[in-house]
């Protein structure tokens, strides 16, 4: 009966777009970043205010730009992982210190440890606009030639490190 | 009876709500209502339903601020959107651009609609076909 076989038809078609607009988390967004050039920065150190750090600093390299804050309590979650990545030395960890104040921050990582080769104090965040973050912690993955390769929005952990990371990883440093 | 004249004194003390930035952002009328317009059109990516009029989170306030700089820097509204788009995507606009990705969001409306007045003509045009005996409806039996 086609009085029946159009309704049906159409529920076929909605179950699996409702399925797929369920599953997906509202709150990651897509950064128009991904594959183009990172924005590029100089901005104070975390450590030294008379220091300039950013993108200079990982030039060339494989490398994490990981956002972070001392009042994300996300980032307290993610820290450890981020120490163990370090303590693996495979990617050098940049951390960009983004609306946050020095003295929490230098307090916070005297208590849970340092994983990163250079901080930049973003204290105004306008870098942070220029790289689209809208949360913390954000994880970007640059690749040799300045391009970001990943963003990922949320604590790191080792799956998403395996599955996401490190093949992007390969391939990056197996072009050259 | 003096206390109600004192209590609608107070209220007329009482100054207007005002927006989450202190006073006028321009002096100039014309480019305080550009700002407004383009603020209440961005949205905060924080809290996802809310403009960056409206909201009080700090990246609101950053966002706001870079527009005020882009403003006085002498931007055109295109400029502004093309700003905030190319680091936050069309999501960051309430009225996304119209181009390939974006052309379901606005077409789908009207897709809809089209639909439904085609279905409402069919069900229609059957209904005054049936004749009144017909043994359309099982109840009839």
């Amino acid at each position: 009966m086609s009085r029946f076989l159009v309704p049906i038809v159409v529920f076929a078609i909605m179950i699996p777009i409702f399925i797929i607009g369920l599953g997906r988390n509202k709150s990651e967004l897509p950064s128009p970043l991904i594959s183009a050039q990172a924005p590029t920065f100089t901005l104070p150190s975390l450590r030294d205010e008379n220091v300039f750090v950013g993108s200079e600093s990982y030039k060339g390299k494989v490398a994490l730009v990981n956002v972070w804050a001392t009042w994300c309590a996300a980032c307290r979650t993610e820290h450890p992982y981020l120490m163990e990545l370090a303590r693996r030395g495979d990617v050098p960890i940049f951390g960009l210190n983004w609306r946050d104040q020095r003295e929490p921050a230098l307090d916070w990582l005297a208590q849970l440890g340092d994983p990163y080769f250079e901080i930049a104090y973003d204290e105004d965040g306008r870098v942070g606009i220029d790289w689209g973050v809208y949360g913390a912690p954000e994880t970007f993955l640059i690749g040799t030639d300045g391009t970001v390769l990943f963003k990922y929005i949320s604590p790191m952990n080792e799956r998403v490190w395996q599955q996401e990371f490190l093949p992007r990883i390969q391939a990056a440093e197996g072009v050259n | 009876m003096k206390r109600i004249i004192l209590a609608m004194f107070l209220i007329g003390l009482a100054v207007p709500g005002h927006a989450i930035d202190e006073g006028q952002a321009f002096a100039d009328p014309e480019m305080q209502a550009r700002y407004e317009g383009i603020i209440s059109e961005v949205r905060c990516l924080v809290c996802q339903n809310q403009t960056i009029k409206d909201s009080n989170v700090f990246l609101a306030a950053d966002l706001r601020r870079e527009i005020r700089r882009l403003l006085s820097e002498g931007k055109s509204n295109a400029d502004i959107s093309e700003f905030l788009v190319s680091r936050y995507g069309d999501f960051v606009l309430y009225r996304p651009p119209m181009r390939g990705k974006t052309l379901i969001l606005w077409l789908a409306p009207f897709l809809l609609i089209g639909f439904g007045i085609v279905v409402v003509i069919r069900v229609l045009r059957g209904r005054m076909s049936m004749s009144i005996d017909d043994d359309n409806e099982p109840a009839s039996t």
